[in-house]
């Protein structure tokens, strides 16, 4: 049984397609007049957030707040963290106040799997996000995303994402929704490739279940859906490419790229955008551009991760995770 | 659901449940004056195809078409944090929505009225219906809840120790309900 939702990688087939089937109905509470299921009534969820993000955490708790549980926020700017207090300190006081579950966000990569596997507490754990390591509740909702779009609403129900080509531009190197990501749409049977400047791939990347390449250009009549990357400038601690304007020229997505790719693909983007560097307004505007849908269906698919895990004695979601991993 | 238990009987047979449903759809009619402002809402997942046929036969009768939708009540079942957390199944609410109107619940076996009791719940998240009645294939009794149906097909004295199992042709190929002797203390539900 998994506790704990740590890694994209740990879902099988059959668990992800059963989160992205749940999310599908917890996306029609949206459109009642109550947006309010009593699932998690009188459980207590923890939003353990030792890394600034916005949106994720409202996402989180718009989510957890759906489903009836009682959300407690704990940002570490200002907390006891910045004053020196260590994850095994704070673990330990969520778990005598009772906590039923974690959702962790910490600029660390495996501290989510840290607190899950130490024994300091006993409630599941979530991975908001970790260093540069994984964000799987992104990689659901961008996979439930496309699923919508390019399989249909109704039509999705059940299946994954057989034969689907997905292109992910930009910074792979430093980001966990490329690696989440990867893993995810590899399990839901799409076909992923990577485009990159060489120095913003990681190393072991041709272990991954993708295509790497460095032309976008040749890439893009060719696939569904292409997901921009966040240049991630806050992780960079040296020169990863000449200049914004040469980065921009040729992995930078235009109006002229878009019209390369087949009619019915979508331009996809975690957020937050870099107009002008990742993106130009003009996708970024466009139609076919699922940036706004995405943080809707992110709080849908987060509610279903909520209940699977949560919403009975046991999770609905087995556990593949082999040792060591 | 054990289809393997060989010994079970039929007490309602495919012409019996026609016969059944279209003495409802009359007493639906009857009961609502016309069944103007009626909508049917199945519980999944037998109740959903009973609902859908009974809306068939208020149409043949009235001339007008019923609304029919479905209503999932698995996250307000009281017994959620007892088992693993079940898959999900469809609530469809009709275009025309529920307030004001007089909502007919369906499903197949009314037993410890719990389902209903979840079900009045979810109705009172979704809106505001001028009633609530209920419509069910089989009563086998045994209530837990001071519940009882409108609409009965067929009220089936059992003992706890005997299954009543639906089947229906949109789901199992056939229709009929089996009435048979429970293999396990564990499947006590169904």
């Amino acid at each position: 049984m998994m506790r704990h939702l740590i890694s994209a990688a740990d879902l099988t087939r059959d668990d992800a397609v059963l989160i992205l089937d749940t999310a599908e109905e917890m996306a029609r509470v949206a459109d009642r007049p109550i947006k309010k299921l009593p699932a998690l009534r009188g459980r207590t969820i923890c939003n353990l957030f030792f890394e600034d993000s916005t949106r994720t955490r409202i996402s989180f708790e718009a989510a957890e707040k759906r489903l009836s549980a009682d959300v407690i926020n704990f940002a570490a700017k200002g907390s006891s963290v910045s004053k020196g207090e260590s994850l095994k300190d704070t673990a330990q006081t969520l778990e005598a106040m009772g906590v039923d579950a974690v959702v962790i966000r910490h600029s660390a990569s495996g501290a989510p799997y840290r607190l899950a596997t130490s024994g300091w507490i006993d409630a599941p754990v979530i991975n908001a996000g970790d260093g540069t390591h994984q964000h799987p509740t992104q990689a659901l909702l961008d996979a439930f995303t496309m699923r919508r779009r390019l399989v249909g609403r109704d039509a999705g129900i059940g299946q994954g994402l057989d034969g689907k080509r997905v292109t992910l531009v930009g910074d792979v190197l430093h980001s966990r929704v490329a690696r989440s990501n990867v893993d995810l749409l590899h399990t839901l049977g799409a076909e992923v490739t990577l485009v990159a400047p060489p120095t913003l791939l990681p190393v072991g990347v041709e272990s991954w279940p993708c295509e790497v390449s460095y032309d976008l250009d040749s890439t893009l009549p060719k696939t569904d859906a292409v997901m921009m990357l966040r240049v991630q400038r806050e992780r960079m601690n040296a020169a990863f490419f000449p200049t914004e304007r040469e980065y921009s020229r040729r992995y930078g997505l235009d109006g002229d790229r878009m019209a390369k790719m087949p009619e019915h693909a979508i331009v996809m983007h975690p957020g937050p955008m870099v107009r002008g560097m990742e993106i130009t307004a003009e996708v970024a505007d466009s139609e076919r551009c699922t940036v706004v849908e995405q943080v809707a269906n992110g709080v849908h698919t987060r509610m279903a991760v909520l209940y699977l895990l949560l919403g009975g004695n046991e999770p609905a979601v087995t556990h593949t995770r082999t040792e060591g991993n | 659901m054990d289809t393997q238990n060989s010994d079970a009987r039929s007490v309602l047979e495919g012409p019996d449940i026609a016969r059944v449903l279209t003495r409802i759809a009359h007493e639906i009619v009857e009961r609502a004056k016309g069944a103007e402002d009626v909508v049917l809402l199945g519980i999944p997942t037998r109740g959903v195809f009973l609902g859908r046929r009974l809306a068939d036969k208020l149409e043949e009768i009235t001339g007008r078409a019923v609304p029919v939708g479905s209503l999932d009540i698995t996250m307000y079942r009281d017994d959620l944090r007892m088992h693993p957390p079940r898959a999900l199944a469809r609530t469809d609410i009709p275009a025309e929505g529920i307030d004001g109107r007089l909502v007919v619940l369906v499903d197949d076996v009314l037993f410890s009225g719990r389902t209903i009791r979840a079900a009045l719940d979810a109705l009172n998240d979704i809106g505001r219906p001028r009633a609530v009645q209920l419509a069910v294939l089989v009563d086998r009794g045994h209530r837990e809840l001071p519940i009882r149906a409108d609409y009965v097909g067929k009220n089936l004295p059992t003992s706890l120790r005997e299954t009543v199992k639906v089947q229906l042709a949109e789901e199992d190929g056939r229709d009929a309900v089996l009435l048979g002797a429970k293999p396990d203390p564990e499947a006590a539900e169904q």
